[in-house]
């Protein structure tokens, strides 16, 4: 099943305030669970949702009166999740190598490469009123555990 | 995040619980460190990690701040006890070669 045609599980809109991280992934979590999702990798998840939402409350909104939605998909197969903001956007290609040698102290900008590190697929997308973050990872049962940081 | 400050040979050891994250818990780990950092020169602080559920890029941007604002004192700060996914965490951006990391406590202290 293409991750278009998967069922919207839920559908979250909240304040642009670091708080409903906590909220969006409690949500996110039980979510996961329902679908068998192994511990291993709804930590990953979890933590790539974190990062998501904190740009999107941090770069795009601010911290204020605007909100950030959420909207979880999952299957017997994979979970996509969509992340938007009302921020201006932002082009992710300029973010810097935080590998290289001169970045490698940098206090921040981390984010996206851990994203792209622990899910299978990040997308970008950019439109008037806001930018859309899509996660998506297969379902691993609580039987497989993933290795994160084996690859370069 | 819950942050408790011990003495032991001439070293800070500050045992953290929770989350070192964005808003809350990377907040509260800055807050320890500089205080830690200020009450002695050269500052020697062990974080011990053995609680920590989870961390983000924030609270890695802080642990590398805190690792920068001692060194730049002239003392040295090292981490204890790291949670695998910890481990993981700093692995993915290669920091795991940054810091000095030991899994005994008195082995570490011994180290300074």
């Amino acid at each position: 099943m293409s991750q278009s045609e998967i069922e919207p599980r839920a559908f979250l809109t909240v304040h642009s305030q670091f708080t409903s991280i906590e909220l969006v992934q409690a949500v996110v979590e039980d979510l996961l669970v329902q679908v068998s999702m192994g511990e291993e990798c709804r930590h990953w998840i979890g933590l790539a949702l974190r990062e998501a939402m904190a740009n999107a409350i941090k770069h795009g909104n601010g911290i204020g009166d605007k909100h950030v939605e959420v909207e979880v998909c999952c299957d017997d197969e994979e979970v996509v999740l969509r992340i938007r903001d009302q921020g201006g956007g932002f082009d992710p290609d300029s973010v810097d190598d935080p590998l290289a040698p001169e970045n490698l102290l940098k206090t921040c900008g981390r984010g996206i490469f851990y994203m792209r590190r622990l899910m299978d697929e990040v997308d970008f997308r950019f439109a008037e009123g806001g930018t859309e973050v899509m996660l998506r990872k297969r379902i691993v049962p609580d039987e497989g555990t993933e290795e994160v940081a084996s690859s370069s | 995040m819950k942050i408790t400050q011990r003495k032991a040979k001439d070293v800070t050891i500050l045992d953290l619980e929770g989350k070192i994250t964005i808003g809350v818990g990377d907040v509260a780990v800055r807050d320890a460190v500089q205080t830690a950092a200020a009450a002695s020169d050269p500052p020697n602080i062990l974080i011990n990690m053995e609680k920590v559920q989870t961390i983000d890029s924030a609270g890695v941007g802080e642990l590398v701040s805190a690792y920068t604002t001692v060194t730049n004192r002239g003392g040295k700060l090292k981490l204890l006890n790291l949670p695998s996914k910890v481990t993981d965490i700093l692995q993915i951006t290669q920091l795991i070669t940054v810091f000095e990391i030991h899994d005994d406590e008195m082995e570490a202290l011994d180290s300074f």
